[in-house]
Formats: structure tokens, C-alpha cells, sequence
């Protein structure tokens, strides 16, 4: 795990301020402003420009020792001619022994999926069918799986998802969908791609339900919305499977819920999928890596090692709205993966930081300046420091 | 591992540095991994964009003013080693050093540390802290919160306070006799780890 470079002293802005001012006779509540006010904002910004939390998620977690892995080593370089050979021996074995295995067994499992879902989707809609597409699902997640040498564990199965419910989970690489599938069938939800992806997910879609998007479509949240409903409508669909956080994060931490998942209705079943760093870093860094560099990478590490957590099913509660929902269904993903539950938007890897986040510190800050009634303050108050 | 030697070397007159400064060669090696990290086009040198990146410097109230007080005036870049200097100016005071008055005041003593708050304040460097100039920090910690009368107001009360002798303006001893009973060391400090 990181270690910090500074002690970070967790005071909220109100605590600190009133330490600031304690020689003052005024309370904070009377408001009035000291010359000291801004030596909070001062140190505050000093501590995220020595060590900044948020930039962190978006890079793969460092080791605290050496996995023989290259690429998680950021202060690669030489040390003894004993581990550079061991590390050389380290290399054949990955690309010259490892890797042709797993690219054959991705084939077998790829073309298999296609064929055995096509094959199915000539018969009529019958209990039988939706026996035979699981199978078809099944087998070909779990020779995926072994293409990449994952070893999975499940924990709490009695909590797996149902049919007409919704799964969420926290997103590290395109290939957890390849760790869930390998327990269970699920309905995917995405943009229909052209190519071999556009394949595979036509012929899936001739065996069981799956739900896929024009690029048009996902804009207009409310088609979106109104299709992922019927299908949640329908009891004998199976589950959908939403990633909330909208983009990958280096599973170290979760970022805030994208709401719209949580609007549809139904059961949400909560699932925490936490990796093992020592064998490989799952994590997808889309900036740097496209897709087939990634799957290269994945494929030449030494195993994916991950743990998946079912968490028992939450559903909306009454007065609570989709933002807090999605809170609280994200801070029990965190908490069962030891992931640290973070506030900050998945968006920010992106976009620059909202001018709202700003606005609100100065909001803060003025109440305490204007004294208690000179204020207002929104519902949700992320306390981000 | 053998990293924190390598990445030592790689630091031109590093044992200069560690000396002016007082941190520990794990700390230079944090610090300029960070450096590094902010340096994505590897030129060697921060520019201002290069701070402005940080997320959460830029939902800081005061965010340029801190950018700001990295790049000494006309300069458009930092180098790592001016990087540690400032910042060495926010390590917690050394309580074992002893009080030597012959020797020259460390960065990070209470007076130092009041001089960098100072010129946070006072932007033109004339030594004073004008009302202008403090209207303009008010500004932008407060922006939309309040009106500009009452902007001017807590402008005018604070120097009424601190402004001993009377000529409208806020000088270094009037700033640090109005703060002397603030903890400095506790409040303007960085807790390095290790």
C-alpha cells in the first residue's frame, strides 16, 4: 500500500479554523475573519501539490516488493547481475511458455462463444434454450478465464445475484466481466461495437437477452433508463451487470457512484471484486494502454489473482434519493473490498475538477466569516477534507 | 532496495541541498518522484500549468496565489532544487536544534514561516499589506459567498486591528505582532513522514 509522505491531520475545516482562531475572543459562530484564515487553504493546498490522493487512483498501485513484473516497478533499473538473470528467466517463461497457451486458450473460448451461442439461438424459446445458453456463457468464461490464468474467489454465494435484479460492482479492467461471468449469467450492458467485438456480441444476443447500444442512444439517459427498466421488468431475464463508476479505477479505491444505475428500480445486488497486485496489475490505464496492449499485458503477467465478494441485496429506501443510494451502496462495495471509499467523481481522470468543488469550500469558509446565518448549504456536504 | 542511493545521484549537489534544507535523503527522494510525476513532459522545470493539474489545488480558494509563491518574480519555471527550498520552508521546526542566535535563522523557523504568510498577502513586495491587497485574498477565498460591502467591511475592521501605526496598511511586525499567539509552527507545517 502507498505510504503518505505527510501525517495528515483530519480536522474538518471548522476544526482547524477554530484552532487557528482560539486566541480570539469572538466564537466561530459570530463569524469575523482572521489573518491566520488563510494559512488553512495555504498548507491544504501545500499538502496536495507535495502528495495529491486523487492523481494516485489513476496510476497502478506501487509494490512494496518486487513481483518481478517490470511494469510495476517504477524505479526500474539495475541492481545485481543474480536478479536481472532470475528476471530474464522471469521473461521466457511468461512470453515464451505462458503467453501462447493463454492466446490459444482465448481463441478456443472466443470462437466457442460464437458458435455455441449461434447454434443456440436456432432453437425456440424454451426452458431448454436458457439452459443451454448458461452452458454455452459458462464454459466459455471459464476457458477465458483460464486464458488468462485467473484464479477466482467467491465469497458469500448465498448473496449471488437473482434474475430481474441489478449488479454492481467496482471496475478495475474490462476482464471483470470475464471474473463474474465465470460464476453466474448475466446480461451485459454496453455500446454495440463493430468488428470482432460487434461479433460476439451479436451472437450472444441470439442465445439470451443481452442489452446493447447504439453510440446515439447512450446519450439520451432516458431511453437508456427505460430500456434497462423492461428489462428488469421482465422476472426471467437475468441480471444486469453495471459498473456505476463509469470508467476504471486502480482498485485501491472506489469513486463515486454514477446515479443513473440506481433510478432504474429493482434489487441492486452489490458485488466488491478486489485483485491481487503481487501477480499482475489488472488495473486498465485506457490514457496509456489501448485494448489489445492491455489484453498483451495481461496475458504476460504471471497470474490474476482476484477475490469477489457478494454483498447481500440493498434496495432504495424510502426518502432516499438515487445520489444517497448510490453512496451507500458504494461506501459497502468499499468496505467489504477494503477499497477506500472515496468521494472524488470517476470523471475527474478527464475532465478538470468542477468549479462546483470550489465554490463549496468558499461556502464553507463564509460561514464561518459571515457568522451561522449569513449562509446556505446544499444537501449533499462532501466533506473532502 | 538500493532505489533511495540511485535516485540520490541522479541529483545534482543533493548533499547541498539536504544541508540547506534539513531533509532526510528519503524525503528528497519522495519529493522529487513527486517532481517528476508533475514533470509529464520531462523538461526538468514546473511550469504553472504543471501545478494547475492538481485537482485539489485547483479547488483551492487561494490555488494561484499558492502556485504563485513557487516562481520568484519574472521567473516562468522551477527547478527541483528551488521546489525543496520552498517547501523546506513548511518542515515542522527542529526541536533539538538549539537556539543560537549568532547563526542564521533555518528556513523553517517561526520567522520564516511568517514571511512566506506575509507575501502570500502582499503580492507587490513592498513590505506592506495594503487595503487593496487584502481585498483581493478576501476575494477570493469568499468570491460569491458575500457582497463587496461586506468584503470591504471585514477589510476595514481587520487592519483597524492590526494597523499600529496608523498608515493604512499592514506591515511584517504588525502582521507577526497580530499573530503571535497563533501556534505558527503547528499551523504552517507539512508533518513530513520519516
Amino acid at each position: 500500500f502507498l505510504t503518505p509522505l505527510y501525517f495528515m491531520e483530519g480536522g474538518s475545516m471548522e476544526q482547524e479554523m477554530g484552532e487557528l482562531r482560539r486566541y480570539r475572543t469572538q466564537s466561530i459562530s459570530r463569524g469575523e475573519f482572521s489573518l491566520s484564515d488563510s494559512f488553512y487553504f495555504y498548507i491544504k493546498g501545500l499538502e496536495s501539490i507535495v502528495d495529491d490522493q486523487v492523481t494516485q487512483r489513476f496510476s497502478s498501485e506501487e509494490l512494496v516488493s518486487w513481483n518481478l513484473l517490470t511494469r510495476t516497478n517504477h524505479n526500474f533499473h539495475y541492481i545485481s547481475l543474480r536478479l536481472t538473470i532470475i528476471w530474464g528467466l522471469g521473461v521466457i517463461i511468461r512470453y515464451c511458455v505462458l503467453f501462447p497457451l493463454r492466446i490459444t486458450l482465448a481463441i478456443i473460448g472466443l470462437t466457442w462463444l460464437v458458435i455455441g451461442t449461434t447454434l443456440v439461438g436456432f432453437l425456440p424459446n424454451h426452458r431448454l434454450k436458457n439452459w443451454l445458453s448458461e452452458l454455452v456463457h459458462l464454459m466459455c468464461y471459464r476457458i477465458c478465464a483460464r486464458g488468462l490464468s485467473a484464479t477466482i474467489q467467491y465469497h458469500n454465494k448465498e448473496n449471488k445475484p437473482q434474475k430481474g435484479g441489478i449488479c454492481v460492482a467496482n471496475h478495475t479492467s474490462p476482464i471483470d466481466i470475464v471474473i463474474l461471468a465465470n460464476d453466474g449469467c448475466y446480461a451485459m450492458v454496453g455500446q454495440s461495437h463493430g468488428g470482432l467485438m460487434g461479433v460476439i456480441q451479436r451472437s450472444m444476443v441470439r442465445s439470451c437477452p443481452h442489452v446493447w447500444f447504439e453510440r446515439s442512444e447512450m446519450r439520451d439517459r432516458n431511453a437508456v433508463t427505460s430500456r434497462l427498466r423492461a428489462h428488469v421488468a421482465a422476472k426471467t431475464n437475468l441480471p444486469i451487470l453495471i459498473f456505476p463508476e463509469g470508467t476504471c479505477i486502480n482498485n485501491t479505491s472506489v469513486m463515486m457512484f454514477k446515479k443513473g444505475s440506481f433510478e432504474i428500480g429493482g434489487t441492486i445486488y452489490p458485488v466488491a471484486i478486489k485483485y491481487d497486485p503481487r501477480f499482475g496489475d489488472a488495473f486498465w490505464n485506457s490514457a496509456k494502454y489501448n485494448m489489445v496492449n492491455y489484453l498483451l499485458r495481461m496475458m504476460t503477467s504471471w497470474a490474476i489473482v482476484v477475490n469477489v465478494w457478494y454483498l447481500p441485496p440493498m434496495t432504495r429506501r424510502e426518502g432516499e434519493d438515487a445520489a444517497q443510494f448510490a453512496n451507500r451502496v458504494k461506501s459497502a462495495i468499499a468496505h467489504q473490498g477494503g477499497l477506500l471509499d472515496m468521494a472524488w467523481d470517476g470523471s475527474l481522470k478527464r475532465a478538470k475538477v468542477k468549479e462546483e468543488f470550489k465554490e463549496q469550500q468558499q461556502k464553507m469558509y463564509s460561514s464561518m466569516v459571515m457568522g451561522k446565518k449569513g449562509s446556505t448549504h446544499t444537501k449533499r456536504s462532501h466533506y473532502l477534507y | 532496495m538500493g532505489s533511495t542511493n540511485s535516485t540520490l545521484s541522479r541529483i545534482p549537489n543533493v548533499e547541498e541541498l539536504m544541508q540547506e534544507t534539513g531533509f532526510t535523503p528519503a524525503h528528497i527522494v519522495r519529493l522529487y518522484d513527486r517532481f517528476e510525476a508533475l514533470d509529464k513532459e520531462k523538461t526538468g522545470h514546473l511550469r504553472p500549468q504543471d501545478f494547475g493539474a492538481i485537482n485539489r489545488l485547483a479547488m483551492n480558494p487561494i490555488g494561484d496565489r499558492i502556485i504563485g509563491s513557487f516562481f520568484s518574480t519574472g521567473q516562468e519555471t522551477v527547478d527541483f532544487h528551488s521546489f525543496v527550498r520552498i517547501l523546506a520552508h513548511f518542515r515542522p521546526a527542529d526541536k533539538n536544534r538549539p537556539k543560537d542566535p549568532s547563526m542564521p535563522q533555518p528556513v523553517n523557523s517561526r520567522t520564516s514561516k511568517l514571511k512566506f504568510a506575509f507575501q502570500l498577502y502582499d503580492q507587490d513586495k513592498d513590505g506592506k499589506i495594503s487595503r487593496a491587497e487584502l481585498l483581493q485574498v478576501l476575494r477570493s477565498m469568499l468570491e460569491m459567498q458575500v457582497t463587496e460591502e461586506q468584503l470591504e467591511s471585514i477589510a476595514d475592521r481587520t487592519i483597524q486591528e492590526a494597523d499600529l501605526d496608523k498608515d493604512d496598511a499592514i506591515s511584517f511586525e504588525e502582521f507577526r505582532k497580530s499573530l503571535e499567539k497563533v501556534n505558527i509552527d503547528h499551523k504552517m507545517s507539512i508533518r513530513f513522514l520519516r
